[in-house]
């Protein structure tokens, strides 16, 4: 398994605001153990929310990355907020939309909204709202080291971006 | 704006970035002893101090940064003569005669009070 929860960046704005996509399908192994069936109810198939703000924090994580060029490593620092409105079963469309609030040298604050994207009739209604904090870890206050390569923006992100038609060097 | 405004704008932001309640944001509490702040949250408050008070803040002004890992500056786990006077002249928004008397480096963390927040806001907003 790919740790990537997020299918495709469909718009990417440098330093403002990026927009991705994840289809929920029954064939992920965590849709299907999250929730089995039990003796009192069926199975209950949803993707996780723990994993619904991984795919925001890949999404604001690509935000930050490309207002830096990838240069720099970005790690999830805080979840600032994270409220959630609906659950997402299969058959449904996530829309990660992540705008940026603050960029600076140690790190970036963002806030997104998610929706959900009904494939019936293709109308979104809200998900959740995912805020989240990036350090620049090589910048970091407590004076930690890293290794020198780029760790974060492994080739696993950098064929999304090219896939989805966002130019990296 | 008033002493009495700004406590209360950084008391707010305290509340938001640190998940605290009001009663505990008190002058006197420290940012990390007290009201639990790690160091991604000095960001997460900077970032929130500058929307609060529509003012530029760099990290490194309110939390200076390169003095406590500079081999000039502390000898054996204890800042040096040298050392408190860098800091003096870098943090006057803080009071330091407490740790002056330890200048262990591990107690540095008690110097960042909410007091320090604020007077550090009210020198920015007077320079402004």
């Amino acid at each position: 398994m790919r740790w990537i929860w997020i299918d495709r960046i469909v718009e990417i704005e440098k330093g403002e605001r990026c927009v991705t996509i994840k289809n929920v399908s029954a064939a992920e192994e965590v849709v299907h153990d999250h929730f089995p069936a039990t003796d009192d109810r069926p199975a209950m198939p949803i993707m996780p929310n723990t994993l619904i703000i991984e795919g925001m924090a890949q999404t604001a994580g690509i935000m930050v990355g490309h207002a830096g060029d990838f240069k720099e490593k970005v790690l999830l620092a805080k979840i600032t907020k994270a409220t959630f409105h609906a659950v997402a079963k299969p058959g449904y469309t996530i829309r990660h939309i992540a705008t940026m609030e603050n960029f600076g040298k140690s790190g970036a604050s963002t806030k997104g909204v998610t929706e959900l994207i009904d494939p019936d009739t293709g109308e979104s209604k809200p998900l959740a709202e995912i805020s989240i904090m990036f350090s620049h870890i090589d910048h970091n206050m407590a004076g930690l080291e890293f290794p020198e390569h780029n760790f974060v923006f492994t080739g696993m992100f950098i064929d999304l971006l090219k896939r989805s038609g966002v130019d990296v060097e | 704006m008033t002493q009495e405004e700004v406590f209360e704008k950084v008391q707010e932001v305290l509340e938001d970035a640190l998940g605290v309640d009001d009663d505990e944001v008190t002058p006197e509490a420290t940012l990390v002893g007290d009201l639990g702040a790690e160091s991604i949250d000095f960001l997460d408050i900077v970032f929130r101090l500058e929307k609060a008070f529509d003012v530029k803040i760099e990290q490194s002004e309110l939390f200076p940064d390169g003095v406590l890992n500079d081999a000039n500056y502390v000898q054996d786990g204890k800042v040096t003569d040298a050392g408190m006077a860098e800091l003096k002249s870098r943090m006057p928004h803080a009071n330091l005669d407490e740790f002056d008397d330890s200048r262990k480096v591990e107690d540095f963390s008690n110097v960042f009070t909410v007091d320090a927040v604020c007077k550090f806001i009210e020198n920015k907003l007077a320079a402004a």
